[in-house]
C-alpha cells in the first residue's frame, strides 16, 4: 500500500496515475479470529484499526453485511462537536475532538476535518443565560472554545440568516463552539480500514452474521453468510441492528429503541454557509451545514416512531423545510438532491453503551443516538481499552447496561427515559 | 406516509397522530419490586417485525389505539380502541350490526 504525501501526488501526476494500489485487502474469512468486530461501520472499522495501533491485537476480523461506509457511515450530516454537558459526556466527546484534530495525520488520510465553527442559534434571554451557565461548564472543564456571541458578532459571521424582528422566533445570540465543524464521512471510513488493514485486520465485506454460537456464558463462533467463524472475543458495533444480535445472542431486552433519522442534500451551490447553524425551539429542530462539493446538508427530527425501515416518511420532510426556510429563506427556491434515512440506536437516555455483557467474551457498542458520528474515534479507542483488557477504562465506567438500575441516567437533554425524544 | 384506520374516524394520515411507544408492556402494581419497575420503564424488545404499539389520535378523536404494525414494511395489522371497555363495546357493537 502506498503511503501518501506530497511527493507521491507529484510523482503520480507525472507518471499517469499508475502508481496507486488498492487501499486495503479483500481476504477470504479464516475459521478462527483472537477478535471479531461485527459492523464495519465507522466504530467498528475505528475498534480494529486502535485494537491493532494502540493494542497490538493480532488476528482481527470486521465483519460488514453491506460494503464499507453503506449504513449509517453514509448516513448522516457529518457533524463533529464536542459542547455536551454531563459528566462522563464531556470528557468523552472533548478526548474525541482532539483524536479528530489530529485524525488525518494519524492515518495518512485525509479525512476532510474541517474546525468551520458549530453555531446554536438562541432566542430568548432565558435561553442566552443557560447557554452561558453552560459553556462556563465547558470552559472551565477544558473545552476553551465555547464562546457565547451576541446579535451584532453573529450577524457579521453569519450575515444571510433571517434576523428579523417580527419571526416566530427572533433570532437573540448564539453559543458557539468555534473547534467543533464537519469532516467527510466516507474518507472517515475509508482511512480508518485502510490503517486497520495496514495493521493485518481482516475486512470482511458482504459477511452478514446470521446466528451466534454459545457455549454457556461465551461466544464460541459467529455463523456468517460466509460460514462459521469462530472467535476468541466477539464485539457488537452495530448501531441500529443492535437488538437484532442481541436476540441471537438470546439475551432478551436491551434499553433501546431502532428509529430512523433522516437527512437531504441539496444541489450544490456556491460558498453560502462557513458554519454549522442549528436551530432548535420549540417545535423546531434543525442543522445545516455546506459540503465541500457545494450541497446543503441538513437534517431535523427522527420519524416519531419506531421503525428499522431505512427511508423516510414526508411530514419531516415538510417539517424541515419549514425549519429551514424560518432561519435561511434565501434556500427557498434551492432544489432537493436526494434525502435518505439512517437507522439508529435510541437508548433509554439519550446516551451510549460502551460496555462488557452478561457472556464472558462478548463486547458491546450501542446506542448512539443522534451523536454517533462525531463519537467516532473515541468510541473506538475506549472500545479497543475495553476488549484488550477486558475491563472498563475509568472514563467509561457509566457507558455501562446496568446504570440504570443504579438510578443513574446520562440525560443531556432531560427528556426522559422515552427513546424518541432524545434528540 | 402511514395510513391508520382509526375505528372511531376511519382511516387517516399518521400525521394526524402521535406515536406513544410499546404497547405490550404490562407496567406493575405500584408497590412491585424496584426491577419489576426497572424492567418495565427502561427495557425494550425492540422487535424488528410485526409489534403492538399505542398511537394517539391527537388531532382527531384524541383516542389512544393500540395498532399491531410491522416495523420493517411499516404495514399495519390492526387497530383498536387501547381502553379494553371500549374495545369490548366496539367489537360486540360490530357483531350486532352483521
Amino acid at each position: 500500500m502506498t503511503r501518501f504525501s506530497a511527493w507521491s501526488v507529484f510523482k503520480n501526476g507525472l507518471t499517469g496515475q499508475k502508481g496507486w494500489s488498492r487501499q486495503w485487502r479483500d481476504p477470504e474469512p479464516k475459521p478462527h479470529y483472537d477478535v471479531v468486530i461485527v459492523g464495519g461501520g465507522l466504530h467498528g472499522l475505528a475498534t480494529a484499526y486502535y485494537l491493532a495501533a494502540n493494542h497490538g491485537v493480532k488476528n482481527i476480523a470486521v465483519l460488514e453485511k453491506g460494503w464499507l461506509g453503506g449504513g449509517n457511515a453514509g448516513r448522516n450530516t457529518t457533524i463533529v462537536r464536542s459542547n455536551y454537558f454531563r459528566p462522563g459526556n464531556r470528557e468523552f466527546y472533548e478526548h474525541s475532538l482532539k483524536l479528530w484534530e489530529n485524525l488525518s495525520h494519524e492515518l495518512n488520510y485525509n479525512v476532510m476535518f474541517s474546525q468551520r465553527s458549530h453555531i446554536s442559534l438562541l432566542h430568548s434571554p432565558g435561553a442566552i443565560d443557560a447557554a452561558a451557565r453552560n459553556y462556563n461548564i465547558l470552559r472551565r472543564t477544558g473545552t476553551p472554545d465555547a464562546e457565547i456571541w451576541d446579535l451584532a458578532t453573529l450577524k457579521r459571521a453569519v450575515p444571510h440568516l433571517n434576523y428579523s424582528p417580527t419571526s416566530r422566533f427572533p433570532i437573540m445570540g448564539a453559543a458557539v463552539q468555534k473547534r467543533a465543524g464537519t469532516a467527510r464521512h466516507d474518507a472517515v471510513a475509508w482511512g480508518y480500514a485502510r490503517g486497520a488493514d495496514k495493521h493485518g485486520v481482516d475486512i470482511l465485506q458482504q459477511c452478514e452474521v446470521q446466528g451466534i454460537t454459545r457455549e454457556g456464558d461465551s461466544v464460541s463462533a459467529v455463523e456468517t453468510s460466509r460460514g462459521t467463524i469462530r472467535a476468541g472475543k466477539v464485539a457488537f458495533a452495530v448501531a441500529g441492528n443492535t437488538s437484532r444480535l442481541w436476540t441471537m445472542a438470546g439475551l432478551g431486552k436491551l434499553p433501546i429503541e431502532s428509529h430512523k433519522l433522516q437527512a437531504f442534500v441539496s444541489e450544490p451551490l456556491k460558498p453560502l454557509l462557513d458554519q454549522v447553524v442549528v436551530f432548535g425551539i420549540g417545535g423546531a429542530h434543525f442543522y445545516i451545514s455546506q459540503s465541500d462539493k457545494g450541497g446543503m446538508v441538513f437534517g431535523g427530527d427522527l420519524d416519531w416512531y419506531k421503525s428499522y425501515a431505512q427511508r423516510g416518511n414526508l411530514p419531516i420532510v415538510q417539517d424541515t423545510a419549514e425549519a429551514a426556510m424560518s432561519i435561511l429563506p434565501c434556500l427557498g427556491r434551492v432544489k432537493l438532491l436526494r434525502h435518505w434515512s439512517g437507522l439508529v440506536d435510541m437508548s433509554m437516555d439519550g446516551t451510549h453503551f460502551l460496555c462488557k455483557t452478561p457472556l464472558s467474551n462478548l463486547y458491546l457498542n450501542a446506542g448512539w443516538n443522534y451523536g454517533g458520528f462525531k463519537a467516532t474515534p473515541a468510541s473506538g479507542w475506549y472500545f479497543a481499552d475495553l476488549i484488550a483488557n477486558d475491563r472498563p477504562h475509568e472514563k467509561i465506567r457509566n457507558f455501562d447496561l446496568k446504570r440504570f438500575e443504579r438510578g443513574l441516567q446520562i440525560d443531556e437533554r432531560g427528556a426522559g427515559p422515552d427513546p424518541k425524544l432524545h434528540g | 406516509m402511514i395510513r391508520i384506520n382509526c375505528p372511531f374516524c376511519g382511516t387517516r394520515d399518521h400525521s394526524e397522530f402521535s406515536y406513544g411507544g410499546d404497547g405490550s408492556i404490562d407496567y406493575p402494581a405500584l408497590d412491585a419490586t424496584k426491577e419489576a419497575w426497572h424492567d418495565a420503564v427502561f427495557m425494550r424488545d425492540n422487535i424488528c417485525g410485526v409489534q403492538l404499539e399505542t398511537w394517539h389520535h391527537v388531532h382527531g378523536c384524541r383516542m389512544w389505539l393500540k395498532i399491531e404494525r410491522d416495523t420493517l414494511t411499516h404495514e399495519i395489522h390492526s387497530v383498536r380502541p387501547a381502553h379494553p371497555g371500549l374495545a369490548a363495546a366496539l367489537s360486540s357493537e360490530q357483531e350486532a350490526g352483521q
